[in-house]
Formats: C-alpha cells, sequence, structure tokens
C-alpha cells in the first residue's frame, strides 16, 4: 500500500486536469478535434483511473451505480428527444434548423444538444461495463 | 512505415504470446501504436478515441476479465490450418482489393467527388460550427450517428444483463449451498 505514493499523488494531481480536457474536448467540438464520443470515453477513463487506484468503493460515492446506468438511455433519449423536438417545431427528425428564426443558429444549438447526448450515453455505457466487470468478483 | 513494422511486430507478439497479461499488455501497445497513426494521418478524432478506448478502458476490462478468469492460455490441441487458409485467402483479396483503389490522398478521388465538396464549401454557413467534422456527424449524418449512439447504448445493456444479472442468480446459489 505504501509504494504506490507515488502513484496516488501523480493521479490525484491529474485527474481534474484530465477531466478538464474531456469538457475542452466536448466544448470545444465545434472548433477543434473531439466531440461527444471523444469527451465521454475520456470522462470514462477519468473515473475508471480512480477507481483503479482509490478501489471501486469511492468511485461508486462520486458516481452511484444507479446513476451511471440512468445515463445510458438518458443521452440517447436526449439524442432522439433533440430529433423529435425538431419535429415538433414543425421541421423534420433531425433537422435543427427550426429550433431558431435563424436557421444556422438552430443548427448550432442542435449539434450541441446531441453532442451532449452522446457524451451522456458514451461516458454511462463506458463506467457502467466496468462496474459490472469488477462487480463480478472472483467466487 | 517504422509504426507500420512496429505493428506488424506487435501483431505476431500477441499470436505467440501464451501469457494472457501479456497479450493485453501488447494489445494496449498495439492500440496505442493505431492511435500514433491516425494522428500521422490526420484523423485526431479517431485517434483520441482509439487512444481512450482501445488502450484504456477496453485493457482494463480485459485485465478485469483476467482477474476473473486465470491469465494462462491453454495450449492448443493440433495446429489449425484451415482457419489459416481461410485468413490468408481473405488477407489476400482484401490486399488485391486495394489495387484498383485510388492513390492515397488523390483530391480527385470519386469519394471526394459526391457529397464532400459541398460540406467543405457550405457547411459553416449552415450551421455556424467551423469544425466540418463535428457539423457532418451531427448534424448532415444525424441519423448515422443516432444509431451509434444507440449501438452503444445496446452494448452497455446488453453487458449489464448478462453480467449483473448472473452475479444475482450465482450468489442465490451459494446462498442455498452455504443456507441449513
Amino acid at each position: 500500500m505504501k509504494l504506490d505514493l507515488i502513484l496516488r499523488v501523480v493521479i490525484k494531481l491529474f485527474l481534474p486536469f484530465i477531466l478538464l480536457f474531456a469538457l475542452y474536448v466536448q466544448f470545444h467540438g465545434e472548433l477543434g478535434p473531439g466531440g461527444g464520443f471523444q469527451a465521454g470515453v475520456i470522462v470514462a477513463g477519468t473515473f475508471i483511473l480512480y477507481a483503479i487506484m482509490f478501489g471501486a468503493h469511492a468511485a461508486k460515492r462520486i458516481v452511484p451505480q444507479r446513476l451511471v446506468e440512468l445515463m445510458v438511455p438518458l443521452g440517447v433519449l436526449i439524442f432522439a428527444g433533440t430529433g423529435a423536438a425538431a419535429q415538433a417545431f414543425g421541421g423534420n427528425f433531425l433537422d435543427y434548423a427550426v429550433f431558431s428564426h435563424d436557421p444556422p443558429h438552430g443548427r448550432e444549438l442542435g449539434i450541441f444538444l446531441v453532442e451532449v447526448g452522446v457524451l451522456i450515453t458514451v461516458s454511462g455505457t463506458m463506467i457502467a461495463i466496468f462496474y459490472a466487470f469488477t462487480g463480478r468478483g472472483r467466487s | 512505415m517504422a509504426l507500420l513494422t512496429l505493428l506488424a511486430a506487435v501483431t505476431v507478439g500477441v499470436v505467440r504470446m501464451r501469457n494472457l497479461f501479456g497479450v493485453v499488455v501488447l494489445a494496449s501497445i498495439y492500440s496505442f501504436l493505431m492511435a500514433s497513426l491516425f494522428v500521422a494521418l490526420d484523423a485526431v478524432d479517431v485517434a483520441m478515441t482509439e487512444a481512450a478506448v482501445g488502450a484504456g478502458v477496453s485493457t482494463v476490462v480485459l485485465l478485469a476479465t483476467l482477474h476473473l478468469t486465470g491469465s494462462m492460455e491453454y495450449p492448443r490441441p493440433r495446429k489449425a490450418y484451415l482457419p489459416l487458409f481461410v485468413a490468408f485467402v481473405t488477407g489476400a483479396a482484401l490486399v488485391w482489393g486495394t489495387f484498383s483503389l485510388p492513390p492515397f490522398g488523390t483530391a480527385d478521388a470519386p469519394i471526394h467527388q459526391h457529397v464532400a465538396p459541398r460540406y467543405l464549401s457550405e457547411s459553416i454557413k449552415e450551421t455556424l460550427v467551423p469544425n466540418v467534422v463535428t457539423a457532418v456527424l451531427a448534424d448532415y449524418r444525424g441519423y448515422d450517428t443516432l444509431g451509434e449512439a444507440t449501438v452503444v447504448f445496446t452494448a452497455g445493456i446488453g453487458v449489464m444483463l448478462l453480467l449483473r444479472g448472473r452475479r444475482r442468480q450465482s450468489a442465490g446459489r451459494t446462498r442455498e449451498e452455504h443456507g441449513p
């Protein structure tokens, strides 16, 4: 336990920056490389790293299993809901142009919402798979 | 070229190694090499995903699996010539298929003639999103991306159904075994 002190300290220092980088990839995805998928796996990687170092119980206190499993369908619902909302506004499914009087602004908003949905589903699924594997234990 | 040589070397290592822990580590290295290759090909998005999923998350999941199953592969009972033959023929067909592809990176290849010019010239005006990749993924090809998200969702649900459900059952069985 004492031997991994350096690892623990370094990881604790790194975690906020990894999470910040994930947010950067998410919200900067319109300008630079990246987007929901990439940000989602980086978010998941952050929490999995935390779980490896400090144990799955500590990680489950931050992101409970129920929350993670809720995130899996929630993201898809946000994505599909954005599409359905476009229909409700009078456009086609996933045609974001109707969200605003100025069609390009509507598209920008639609892309943002859809990317948020992707982020939630991808990060939720990755952490849920990790929890499912670690929760088994050797019996 | 150096990257491709390393990839081939790692692949041979993965095939020949009997210790599954080493195989997992080598597979992780393989993913990192792939990510570097994607960066060299200017596909930074794919490189990020490959580095995070291929080298990071899947390695962790595989290690968790090894923890459950044990890490030595049983020696194979006999040489498998038929799978080798099938793999060789498939590989040869794929290499043969590349001969009729246009040279790498040419601007007048058919794939760059269809809708790509319109995306490149109109996407900023139509979506106000400077990154064309994001605009194509989330807007023009929104259905495809919704499908991808659904695939990820389905995979997660499947893993949860398989692993979480069985755990409860086996817990019940052990309780029966150890019960009065």
